[in-house]
This record gives C-alpha cells, structure tokens and sequence, in this order.
C-alpha cells in the first residue's frame, strides 16, 4: 500500500499531534524476513543520515549495533572495575579481620598470611565481577522495562520469533512522516508500520 | 563408507544411513528441516501446551514423594540431631560430606558446557547448555544443603559467613572450610545469573507465544520487558561473554576447593598433591553422565532428536571418556604415588583400601567407574542413547562410590591401630541421600514444564549460520 491510499484508507496522523489526541507517532518500523536485510536496511538508514533507530532481532547479529552507528558496549569496563573492587575488597576484608580484628596465630604463621587469602579474593573478584557485569546489562538495557510502543505493534509479536525489525524513531532529526516512510518501503520489508504511543 | 582412517561401516540411527564428518563422528549439528519458526513452535510448546502430561506427571509424583521423604529425613535430623546419622569418630565425615562432593562434581558440567565450551566456539553445545545449566543450580542447590545439615546446628549457618557480630568473631580466613563457603556460593550465583540471562530472551518468545492473559503476565514479567533490540543484543552478548570467562576458571576452582578439604589435612588417602585435578575432572565425568541420564529420557520423550543430535550425543560420550580416562590416572597414580613415597601409612592405607573391610567397595568402583566406561570406544554405544545411558548411569553410581571410598575408607583407617573402627549408614542416610535425588528430580521436572530447556534463541542462530553456509 502506498502513503496516499493508506492516507485515503486511515487518514493522515497529523504533523504535531494536538492536545486532544492521546497518542503520539514516536516511529515507524519496517518488517524483514532475513537477518541479512536487516542489516543491509541498517546500513542504508545510516548512510541516509538516520541515527536515532534500532533493530529488532530473535537472535544477535553481531554487526547490527555497529550498522546502527550504536558505541561499544562499557559492560567489559564495568566488569573489569567490578572484578578489581571485589578481589581487592576480599583482600582487604581477610587481612583486616586476620590481622588487625582477631589476630590469631596459627602455627606461626604471619598474620597477614597472603597465600592463605587467595582463595577468597578469587572467588570475591569473580563474583562482584559477574553481579557487575549482570546489573550492568540490565542497567544499560533499562530492564525490566514492561511496556515500549513498539509492542503495539501487532507484527512485532514475531520480533522473538522469526521476523528482523528495523525502527527509526520519530524523534530523529531528520524524520519527516512522507519521507521516512518512502524510504522505508523503498528498503523492501514485508510491510511497514506506525509505531504509537498510547 | 569413506573416511581419513580408512573404510568404516555406514553409521545407521534408528535404521536411517545419518551423515558423518570426514573422521567417521555423526555431522548433524541441528535437524536440516529447521526454520527459526518451527524451533520456537517446538521448544515453547512444552511450557505452553504441555504435551505429554501424563508421563510428567508420573515422574514427578515419584520425584515429589521422594522429595517428601527428604522433608522427613531432615525434619527428624533437626529434632534430634546428626546422631541419627551414622556418623561417629574417626568417621566424622559420612554419606553428607559424600553426597556434597557428589552432587557438587555433578553441577560442574553445566558451567563446562555453556561456559568453557562456549569460549572453545563448540556449536554442538547450543541445544544443551539451558539444560545442563539447570542441572547445574539444582545440583549446587542439593550440595549446598548438606555441609549445614553437618554442622549439627544448621539454623546458626550464618556464623560462617563474614558479618559483623557482637562478639566480633570472625571466620578463619585460612581454613580451606572457609574457602568452601565462598567458592560453593560464589560458584551458585554466577551460575544463575549466568542462567537467568540466557533465558531472559526465550521467556520474551514464550511470552509471545502465549495466548492467555496470565501466563503473558507471568512470562512477561521474566522477560523483564526484553524486545530483542540491537542494543539490547548488544549488552547481553558481551555481559554473556564475560560471565563465560569469569566462569571459566570457576569450574576449575569450585572442585579444587573442594579437594583442599580433604588434601590440606594430613590424613593418608587425602594429603596429596594430585587432588584438586583429580577432583576437577572426576567432576566433569560425572556431570557429564548426569547429563546424559537426564537429557537422554527427555530427547526421546519430547522427540528432541532434531535439536539434541546424535552429534551431540556422541561428542557428550567422549568428554565422558576422556574425563574417565583422566580420573582412572588419578587411581593409578594414588597406587603408585603410595608405593614410591616409601610412606608406611599411605601404603597401609592403599592395602587396606583394596583388600581391607571396604574393598569390595573399591572394586566395584574399578569396575563401574572404569571398565564399564570403556564400552565408550565403540560408536554404537556412543551413538545409541539407549546404551549411552545405562553408561552414564554406570559413571554416576561410580562417582559416587569413588567419593565414598575417599571419605569413609581413608578416615576410619588412619595411623594408630586403636582408633581403626567401622562405618555403616543408617535408614536415615540412604533417606537422605535418595531423598535429595528426589529435591533435584522435582526441581527438574518443574524446569522442564515451565520454562524453554533449550536456548532457542541460540538455536536461531544455528539456524542462520546453516543459511550462511558457516556451519
């Protein structure tokens, strides 16, 4: 269906939703069947200046947040710096309480018996490394997050099954309703949509 | 049939000629008819429509009465203490500290498949590491229960842990005790988040598949609100990454821990060097044949075989056997190590573990452990889930035996004559021990009624590398 049917059929959204309205058109979306589609769709949107877009995908694809022109992940930094905290707050824990809270001795041993600690600091650095690298995934994702507009979409209910969607906001700088969705339906999805907040 | 060796026999399953690699092991990676959509149909169908009803439910009747046997076994063991157990000096250490070091070498093979195997770039371990990954909480689940059921006073457990008390006590840092509270915890969370982020995508597809308001909520809700955007792939797949290399030399440690427990003493038969490896890979063994016991009922029962492959099977059957091979080294160099230390005691305690009280103990675990095993070298074994699970089951029951022998066998026979007694267990042992089988059977069972027991989302990607022709 081309814009002006679908104009004649619906209806155009008007340019600057009024008060009275209750929704608002944050995007539109186009529906593809192959991950390779998607990607190239991505790479065209970026070439044609779009930056505030997302993919939707039932699996990774490694190279889609790169297409997007999305940053690197700073999970790996968060981790890295969660894993230093944790192994140097184990050590500090054990040679605290060993040798300055309840200084012991066994066997002669010095209190701050090093070897002895390693253990704990392992295990300390590879658990606040992990719950780092886990709230930072949720964090960064802002989950759990229930509701987004894209799932009144009712197509996107195959974005966890078979389908590869590509969204380009309506708050990108270069959106225009007519524009956008000429060049969307120039990408040949299996359809496009509007995406509503309500 | 052709292959680098030479002419080998065509390699039939269930009758049908099945494709192999140039070096005669079954090919198939995932059943070629695979579409993204028929994957999700088929895994989401379990915990949406529950085919097979029945059968679950008979199952985890018999797992359920189990686990209520448990709830009695540990109910008299709060109310009248560790005394039931026949537990008593020199063996202080009975069927608990067993079936801790049991089932924790059980859970080592999950975060081996999804862990290590995911940083080697082995495929085939896509359509199992959801589940053995669930296998792996609920092992660690059953281990962690018995060191506090041990400690006589389980309800002060806390006393163990770092925490500001009145008295300002702390624990002992240097105890390889100590160390076994941090690794078993440690090793448990990182294993569930672990878990819980490879699920979130495939409670999304559930979600979305579902079709009444309640189990949209529930699934919803354990999704976390996850739309599969590339950002949000993005972070997942570099958290996913790195929690498989933090848990990577996790694996390597939990067991290593475990093995300071008994190695850091002095007693003969546990003070010694070769522990901790020797407890890593008798670990690995035997998760691998749990693995195989539960995955193999299941794949026939749901008609996994285009997801579970024989592939799979197969290359499961040789971690098996080489971890067999790896543990029976560790026998071998327990003897010889006994023999050429010129130590009177250790030799005394080698002699009275073959031939003494416990020896046939000893050699039923020569025979279930590594002879049995051996049938491993045959593909048809390998390949036929049938024998490969009365294999893996062979492998278990030795495992178990083998920590028995370590435990019992080495403690009531230490250095002076007059403290040498016996052990036998109680009703309440074997109770106990069946009855945490039954606390693990439940818990699997729910997990595969519930929630998608094969990643589908990493399945897809199979799938898309096939149509890439990477695969």
């Amino acid at each position: 269906m081309t814009l002006e049917e679908r104009a004649t059929l619906v209806g155009f959204p008007s340019e600057v939703p009024t008060a009275a309205e209750q929704r608002t058109l944050v995007g539109f979306m186009a529906e593809f069947e192959e991950h390779e589609q998607l990607l190239q769709a991505a790479r065209n949107a970026f070439t044609a200046g779009y930056r505030r877009m997302d993919g939707f995908s039932p699996f990774p694809i490694e190279e889609l947040a790169e297409a997007l022109g999305h940053d690197y992940s700073p999970v790996p930094l968060i981790t890295l710096l969660g894993g230093i905290a944790g192994g140097l707050g184990g050590y500090f824990m054990e040679w605290y309480s060993m040798a300055r809270l309840y200084p012991i001795n066994v066997g002669g041993r010095p209190h701050n018996s090093w070897p002895n600690f390693i253990p704990v600091v392992f295990e300390l650095t590879v658990l606040i490394a992990s719950l780092s690298a886990f709230t930072a995934m949720l964090v960064l994702n802002r989950l759990p997050h229930l509701h987004h507009p894209v799932f009144n979409v009712p197509q996107f209910q195959r974005a966890s099954i078979d389908r590869f969607f590509l969204y380009i906001e309506a708050a990108d700088p270069k959106f225009e309703q007519k524009g956008t969705w000429k060049f969307l339906e120039g990408l040949q999805p299996l359809s496009v949509a509007e995406v509503w907040d309500e | 049939m052709e292959t680098i060796q030479g002419s080998e026999p065509q390699m039939l399953v269930q009758g049908q000629p099945y494709p192999v690699t140039p070096l005669g092991y079954p090919a198939e990676m995932i059943g070629a008819q695979e579409t993204y959509e028929r994957v999700s149909d088929q895994i989401t169908d379990e915990p949406l429509h529950h085919p097979h009803q029945k059968l679950w439910l008979a199952g985890f009747t018999v797992a359920f009465l189990m686990l209520i046997m448990f709830g009695v076994a540990v109910g008299y063991l709060l109310w009248r203490g560790v005394g039931i157990w026949g537990i008593k000096i020199p063996v202080a250490w009975g069927f608990a500290i067993v079936n801790f070091v049991w089932w924790i070498g059980i859970g080592h093979a999950g975060t081996f498949i999804s862990a290590i195997l995911l940083l080697l770039l082995q495929k085939w371990r896509t359509t199992i590491n959801r589940f053995t990954e669930a296998m792996t909480l609920f092992a660690v689940m059953c281990a962690g229960i018995f060191p506090l059921l041990h400690l006589g006073r389980p309800w002060i457990f806390y006393f163990l842990l770092p925490y500001p008390d009145t008295m300002a006590l702390w624990p002992q840092f240097r105890s390889p005790l100590v160390w076994d509270i941090f690794a078993v915890s440690t090793y448990f969370t990182v294993s569930l988040l672990f878990w819980y982020m490879g699920v979130v995508p495939d409670l999304a597809t559930v979600r979305d598949k579902a079709r009444t308001k309640w189990k949209r909520i529930l699934y919803g809700l354990g999704s976390l609100g996850w739309r599969g955007s590339a950002r949000h792939w993005q972070h997942h797949q570099s958290a996913y990454l790195l929690l498989g290399g933090l848990a990577t030399p996790l694996v390597l440690s939990v067991h290593s821990v475990v093995s300071f427990d008994f190695s850091v003493a002095q007693l003969p038969g546990w003070h010694s060097t070769i522990f901790p490896p020797y407890f890593v890979a008798g670990a690995i063994y035997s998760g691998f044949a749990m693995v195989l016991n539960l995955m193999i009922p299941i794949r026939r029962i749901y008609g996994l075989q285009n997801l579970i492959t024989t592939r799979t099977l197969n290359n499961m059957a040789c971690v098996t056997l080489a971890t067999c091979w790896m543990v029976a080294y560790g026998y071998i160099m327990e003897a010889f190590m006994a023999w050429y230390s010129g130590d009177v005691f250790e030799q005394a305690m080698m002699r009275d573990r073959a031939f003494g009280p416990y020896g046939w103990v000893f050699w039923l675990l020569m025979t279930v452990n590594v002879i049995i095993p051996q049938l491993l070298w045959s593909r048809w074994v390998r390949t036929h889930d049938i024998a490969l699970f009365f294999v893996a089951l062979s492998a278990n029951i030795g495992m178990w035996l083998e920590r028995f022998v370590i435990v019992v066998q080495s403690l009531h026979h230490d250095f002076v004559p007059s403290s040498w007694a016996m052990y036998y267990p109680t009703v309440w042992d074997w109770a106990t021990l069946f009855g945490s089988i039954g606390l693990f059977l439940t818990l699997q069972f729910l997990f595969i009624r519930y929630i998608p027991m094969i990643s589908i989302s990493e399945s897809r990607e199979l799938i898309a590398q096939r149509k890439e022709g990477r695969l």
